[in-house]
């Protein structure tokens, strides 16, 4: 791939069709052909950015886009805490800068189903939806306490060639707040019933998929200035064809 | 004099905000009409790497605000987003700066839901009967609300007057402002969405006030927060 050095690497994913926890009324979904960030947003890709744009630096941010917890265990606007690791993945960053982060490298934020898709790749096969040791390996990451603190390729590498898909942080998606789950799907939500609480258990198209019910339901809840210690994010790329 | 400086300030501070064109100041930019790229825009005349339209030039808004360029942190009057309205006008949210606004997602082929959020929308401008207030519906589905069908949803539901915009944006920044709003959506079908039914009021200066949530709910203190806030 043929990037600028201050970006990092992507791997083209060959597109295909899947059944997500929760697609649309077909349930099979098509995603095309895209290219996936290799590993997470690091803090040292993050503390670059802020200091080429500092209008995402904490003190400047605008509290439309970010809420108080964004970089909140940076030191100050342009260093680190003494703990943090410069290639760990970068939390406490909401939607919106993670947005414009993808964007300043030319980027975007991978789709809930494009992102989804990738994830569902073991280190051997396309898709392992139905692989239980796969399943239990990341239903087993998520038990394990502030593995946002590991550094990025500590985990597998799939069978795209991407990093740490599981086991680090939780990723933002482009389309995240497309998940009709919170509190105010059972008042004010004209007809959603896939993906409530126990019409979920029964509609979700692969009950063996506990770990895509956990990441549906953390997009559910969270609002877009967000920024949580556990969620980072990675960029992606569309392929352009005639 | 007092007029220059009012737009060149106005003009610095909208290239302030401007994501990630911090080069843009002096030389004219480009940008491809269909967005194929999303926002990306080109130093030189030429088309659309991926479409091949001619690209158009980055115009920029011309319009002076009408009171002080202060905008808030919390204002979303700092999106940069660009939008078309039901009369075919490109204008930023900025500019619609100075009145109360009163804010809804609806997509105009929408059977179930959206009728009964425009129905809430007309009872709460007639109970609030006020002219400092713009009722703005924004489409969930830019591809298929075109200004044209916005136009011809707003004739039908007899919104055709300067309180009522609908707007029009790309998928992103669709997306950028249902987030803005709390709205959550999803395409579940090409011609059907499933969304979120809130009603949202901004004071004068673009920002969040309160939100109505439901269908067809009392509407009491939404009208006394939108007359509250005109004065």
């Amino acid at each position: 791939m043929s990037l600028s050095a201050i970006s990092q690497n992507t791997e083209i994913i060959k597109g295909g069709t899947f059944v997500p926890l929760y697609g649309s009324d077909s349930s099979e979904v098509y995603v095309r052909d895209f290219e996936l960030d290799v590993y997470p947003v690091t803090n040292e890709q993050y503390l670059n950015f802020v200091k080429q744009y500092p209008k995402w630096q904490r003190s400047k941010s605008l509290s439309l886009f970010t809420d108080k917890n964004y970089l909140r265990k940076w030191t100050s606007d342009t260093t680190l805490s003494s703990d943090m690791n410069l290639n760990s993945p970068a939390t406490n960053i909401s939607w919106y800068a993670a947005k414009d982060y993808c964007v300043c490298q030319g980027k975007r934020l991978p789709n809930m189903d494009e992102w989804e898709y990738a994830a569902m790749a073991s280190q051997t096969m396309i898709n392992a939806q139905r692989d239980s040791i796969f399943n239990s390996m990341i239903i087993e990451s998520y038990e394990l306490p502030k593995t946002y603190l590991k550094t990025i390729g500590s985990t597998y590498k799939n069978y795209w060639g991407i990093y740490d898909m599981h086991g680090l942080v939780w990723e933002w998606t482009s389309d995240f707040n497309s998940v009709l789950i919170s509190g105010e799907s059972r008042q004010d939500v004209d007809t959603e019933r896939n993906l409530f609480c126990g019409s979920a258990s029964v509609n979700a198209t692969n009950l063996m998929d506990y770990a895509a019910f956990m990441r549906y339901a953390l997009r559910g809840s969270v609002k877009a200035n967000y920024s949580l210690q556990t969620l980072g994010f990675r960029c992606a790329k569309s392929i352009n064809k005639k | 004099m007092k007029q220059t400086i009012k737009i060149l300030a106005s003009v610095f501070i909208m290239l302030s905000v401007f994501a990630c064109n911090n080069a843009s100041t002096d030389t004219t930019q480009y940008y491809c009409p269909m967005k194929c790229e999303g926002e990306k825009v080109y130093d030189e005349e030429g088309s659309c790497p991926v479409c091949h339209m001619d690209l158009v030039p980055v115009e920029e808004s011309n319009k002076v605000l009408s009171d002080e360029n202060e905008v808030s942190d919390a204002s979303i009057f700092n999106l940069t987003s660009k939008w078309n309205t039901q009369n075919n006008e490109t204008i930023e949210l900025k500019e619609l700066n100075g009145d109360v606004l009163v804010m809804v997602m609806i997509y105009t082929t929408c059977k179930a839901a959206c009728p009964r959020l425009v129905a809430d929308m007309r009872s709460i401008s007639e109970k609030v009967d006020n002219k400092e207030v713009k009722y703005v519906l924004v489409s969930i589905d830019p591809e298929n609300d075109t200004p044209q069908k916005l136009k011809a949803f707003a004739i039908e539901n007899k919104m055709d007057t300067d309180q009522w915009v609908f707007l029009q944006g790309t998928v992103d920044d669709v997306r950028e402002f249902s987030n803005v709003l709390s709205v959550k959506y999803k395409q579940i079908s090409p011609l059907d969405f499933s969304h979120s039914n809130i009603i949202s009021v901004f004071n004068k200066g673009g920002e969040l006030h309160h939100q109505q949530e439901g269908l067809g709910v009392d509407n009491a203190e939404t009208v006394s927060k939108i007359l509250s806030l005109t004065k």
